[in-house]
């Protein structure tokens, strides 16, 4: 067999060993390995589509109606079914995050890896460029923004737009800890040592500096994945989704904008941000966790435990008291 | 690097910061979407080619956009003039001005009582490490975190208004509307606590997560375990030792989380209906008011990036030992 895959078979299983103990990282696995299943087989978890009005015996379309047997989410204002809508929008939800953050996981890593490899003006350059989008305020950026290429007419879903925006915009702090690792591994003896030999950067990056931020740039993807798919939520809910494919964050848009709240249609309005939370705290678990294993951090502090540094006092200690309390009384 | 080139330096990347937003509020304004007389009399195609040749002289359309029409632009924005909303026909500075007092008086509750919370509790968190407490204070803040701002304030509105009577938004009731201060104070008030409430959640968690990161940080250097050495309770050298160092990132984030805090304030304003600059901003939005989105767009970020230069001023005199960035 190949020996190296031989080698990534052995890691991954160590990796699974460290894992699989982890509570909140299985948690997070379970989270979002779900939300995945119920986008793919969104078909096979309803009879109805989205888009199909239910009507009672007499014909008349069932607005807001409560949840029940037929519908086990009730009906949104135009009689559909919500949880057929939510098992769907759970397709253009995740599709929007996960497209979105591997563009800003694609940039964050070319800019971090370019900036800390190459440094001196390069490096300014782009954490300029980075410490620029840091501070313009994002949410009303990525609003003008869309509202203006949504003027410009172009023959395109706004879901493209919303995946774009927002994939070209969240890729700073990739980039910022992609590039605070990479400048700590290029000064490894090996990479001298592959210079010394006359190994070119493209080498060098390829073969010694991507195989060891490659772990963190997996971890880095999933919670970049949980801020795309909330930001994603909240452009919808502003009214920049696709009412032809609702997204979860389309259909709170219209559970509000239709007043489900003031007609107490709590299953109209609840289940959506329920389903973003589970998401985004699956994929906040498992990144949490991912980051944790392979970066790990200071372990204690000099404040834990007891409040005086001998944890385990002398005999005398107690006795002393006793002795002073005599002497007085004597 | 001493402190006043550490300071020239942030002042100047402020300055190009400012520059670029410019540039950018520009180009997307006046040259993306192409020409904008076209833009202004949109559905109304009545108006005469002449009429229309005016327009364009009027705004200086038939000059070179660069730097001609760049510096007219310029000159204009320095001096207060954002052009006319479309929706509200009224100028865009003046309905900017008009709701800039209750977008601060929301935000500035939000943070003060964030802060307070935030601190507290990430205190007691870092230094409880491993206990309840800390992981109640973790877990609170992932799913803080993990909740849509808007769908927190939907939760929130739908709850306080069924059980608890609270107004469904807006800031003042409709029958309150002229009537003296103390009728109108309370009524405010009353209305304030929904939204607050959505926005002191939202900021709370990350004030915690990074005042507990920065006591723990605090609590692992050596002058720790002199003071505690020396035979200090516990919160003693907290008082004393630990709680001001541990307190300086608070202040960069307060900062830094700026432009966060539009975001809360423009979903928060849109769910409560609350008459603000992030109320505006959705409706801009909806209405395709371009000239207000621009310029709300524009009094934001570069308000955001002011504060920003201030917060770093700031903080070259907290901390002594900043040297260079």
């Amino acid at each position: 067999m190949n020996p190296r895959w031989t080698l990534l078979k052995r890691n991954l299983l160590d990796f699974w060993q460290t894992f699989r103990r982890n509570r909140m990282g299985l948690v997070g696995a379970f989270l979002v390995l779900t939300a995945v299943l119920a986008a793919v087989f969104a078909p096979l978890l309803s009879p109805y589509t989205p888009t199909e009005t239910m009507r009672d015996a007499g014909g008349r379309a069932l607005t807001f109606a409560p949840p029940s047997v037929h519908a086990p989410l009730g009906t949104d204002d135009a009689g559909r079914d919500v949880w057929t809508q939510l098992v769907y929008g759970a397709r253009i939800s995740l599709t929007v995050g996960f497209l979105a953050g591997f563009i800003a996981m694609f940039i964050g890593s070319l800019f971090g890896i370019t900036a800390g490899y190459f440094g001196g003006w390069v490096d300014n350059l782009l954490m300029r460029i980075t410490d620029v989008l840091l501070v313009i305020p994002d949410l009303p950026l990525i609003l003008v923004l869309v509202a203006t290429v949504r003027q410009l007419d172009l023959k395109v879903s706004p879901l493209v737009i919303l995946v774009l925006v927002i994939g070209l915009l969240y890729w700073t702090s990739t980039a910022r800890l992609i590039r605070s690792q990479v400048l700590s591994i290029k000064e490894r003896q090996y990479v001298y040592r592959a210079r010394a030999i006359g190994a070119g950067n493209w080498h060098i990056v390829r073969r010694h500096i991507l195989p060891q931020i490659m772990p963190l740039i997996v971890a880095n993807t999933v919670l970049i994945l949980s801020t795309a798919i909330l930001i994603e939520s909240g452009l919808a809910f502003l009214g920049l989704g696709d009412p032809t494919q609702p997204s979860w964050g389309t259909m709170l848009n219209f559970a509000f904008d239709r007043n489900a709240v003031t007609n107490g249609a709590w299953w109209f309005y609840l289940p959506p941000g329920l389903a973003i939370i589970w998401a985004t705290l699956g994929c906040v678990l498992l990144g949490n966790v991912l980051e944790e294993m392979l970066n790990p951090r200071l372990a204690s502090h000099h404040l834990e435990g007891e409040q005086s540094i001998v944890t385990h006092p002398p005999a005398p200690f107690p006795a002393r008291e006793g002795g002073v309390a005599k002497s007085d009384g004597g | 690097m001493n402190r006043r080139d550490y300071l020239l330096r942030k002042i100047f990347f402020s300055l190009v910061t400012l520059a670029i937003v410019v540039v950018l509020n520009f180009v997307l304004f006046r040259v993306l979407p192409g020409d904008p007389v076209r833009a202004v009399i949109g559905r109304n195609v009545r108006i005469s080619a002449d009429t229309q040749q005016a327009l364009r002289e009027q705004f200086g359309l038939d000059r070179p956009v660069f730097p001609d029409q760049f510096l007219t632009a310029l000159g204009q924005w320095s001096r207060g003039n954002l052009g006319v909303s479309w929706s509200l026909r009224k100028p865009v500075g003046e309905v900017l001005v008009a709701k800039l007092g209750n977008t601060l008086l929301l935000i500035g509750l939000g943070q003060v009582l964030s802060i307070i919370l935030g601190v507290a509790l990430g205190l007691l968190a870092g230094w409880k490490r491993k206990t309840a407490v800390d992981v109640g204070a973790l877990t609170f803040s992932l799913i803080a975190w993990a909740i849509p701002t808007f769908w927190l304030g939907i939760i929130l509105l739908a709850a306080g208004s069924t059980w608890l009577g609270l107004p469904t938004g807006g800031i003042v009731s409709p029958s309150n509307v002229g009537k003296p201060l103390y009728t109108v104070l309370p009524d405010v008030a009353h209305h304030l606590i929904l939204p607050t409430l959505t926005l002191t959640i939202l900021y709370m968690g990350e004030y915690m997560l990074i005042m507990r990161s920065s006591i723990m940080e605090v609590l692992g250097e050596d002058y720790i375990l002199t003071a505690k050495a020396k035979g200090m309770s516990h919160w003693q050298v907290l008082r004393r030792h630990a709680l001001k160092n541990a307190m300086l990132p608070i202040v960069t984030l307060i900062a830094i989380n700026l432009g966060f805090t539009v975001s809360g304030a423009i979903y928060v304003e849109t769910v409560f209906s609350y008459d603000g600059l992030g109320k505006m901003f959705q409706t801009a939005l909806v209405k395709q008011d371009y000239p207000l989105l621009q310029g709300a767009f524009l009094l934001l970020a570069v308000s955001v990036i002011l504060a920003n230069m201030l917060a770093d001023i700031l903080y070259t005199y907290l901390d002594p030992r900043v040297k260079a960035a």
